[in-house]
């Protein structure tokens, strides 16, 4: 069973317990949130760059080189 | 400007780890609060994984904003909901026994406004995958923090993470 420490900062003493049920939803809800947030914030990092790609290589179709692209994008 | 620093409590993690890790009864006598953290995650494979940080046990109300390079690239994400996240430690992937390193300022903390946070922290490891951040968090509560439990998420702190908690008094 997992257990947490608890520092008593007016007495200075430490004491460790099982976690309880309610706390160990807690944890595992805190987990499923942070990884539902971080795939939709990846998946807007890798959205944003498969757009900057596309564009980048529809100014390349056009006739620009690489280093005409960086000049006017600042990639 | 704070000119005190003053350990209010420490603890180390023991043998078994610890899943989490709990001030309490803070005292309301100082100006703000900082917590070093020293600590390492028990999730295998992981090079970086993540603590959790609450304010007197209350799961709501929580945003911030991060900056964080990963030793190839640097991002900006927001995050909300039941705690400040993304506190990156190094897992069992990482380098064996090292350690990250996090700082948690807490300014302000026994008035009745919303509670900031600055936080800044880097996972160890000896390769290039390695992650560092910056963070601005938010607690939209106006309590004072009396509590402070830094969580690690589903899984544990392991043996020797260290967590110190400060007081800084403005005289």
């Amino acid at each position: 069973m997992a257990t947490k420490l608890i520092v008593d900062c007016s007495t200075g003493v430490t004491t460790e317990v099982e976690l309880t049920a309610e706390e160990i939803a807690e944890r595992e809800a805190m987990a499923a949130e942070y990884a539902v947030q971080k795939a939709q914030e990846d998946a807007a990092v890798a959205a944003k760059s498969a757009a900057k790609q596309a564009a980048q290589d529809k100014l390349k179709a056009l006739g620009l080189t690489d280093l005409e692209i960086a000049a006017i994008t600042g990639a | 400007m704070p000119n005190t620093y003053q350990v209010i409590s420490s603890v180390t993690v023991g043998s078994g780890g610890a899943a989490n890790i709990t001030f309490s009864s803070i005292p309301q006598t100082f100006t703000d609060l900082v917590v070093k953290l020293s600590g390492r995650s028990s999730r295998s494979a992981a090079v970086g994984e993540e603590f959790y940080l609450t304010f007197n046990g209350n799961t709501s109300s929580y945003s911030e904003r991060q900056l964080r390079g990963d030793g190839s690239s640097v991002i900006s994400q927001t995050f909300s909901g039941s705690s400040i996240q993304q506190l990156g430690q190094p897992g069992a992937g990482a380098t064996a026994n090292t350690f990250g390193n996090w700082e948690f300022y807490i300014p302000n903390y026994a008035g009745s406004n919303n509670k900031s946070i600055s936080l800044d922290g880097v996972t160890e490891n000896n390769a290039t995958q390695s992650y560092t951040y910056l963070e601005a968090g938010l607690w939209s509560n106006s309590a004072a923090i009396t509590s402070i439990t830094i969580s690690a998420g589903s899984y544990l702190a392991v043996e020797h993470s260290t967590a110190v908690l400060y007081g800084i008094k403005n005289s």
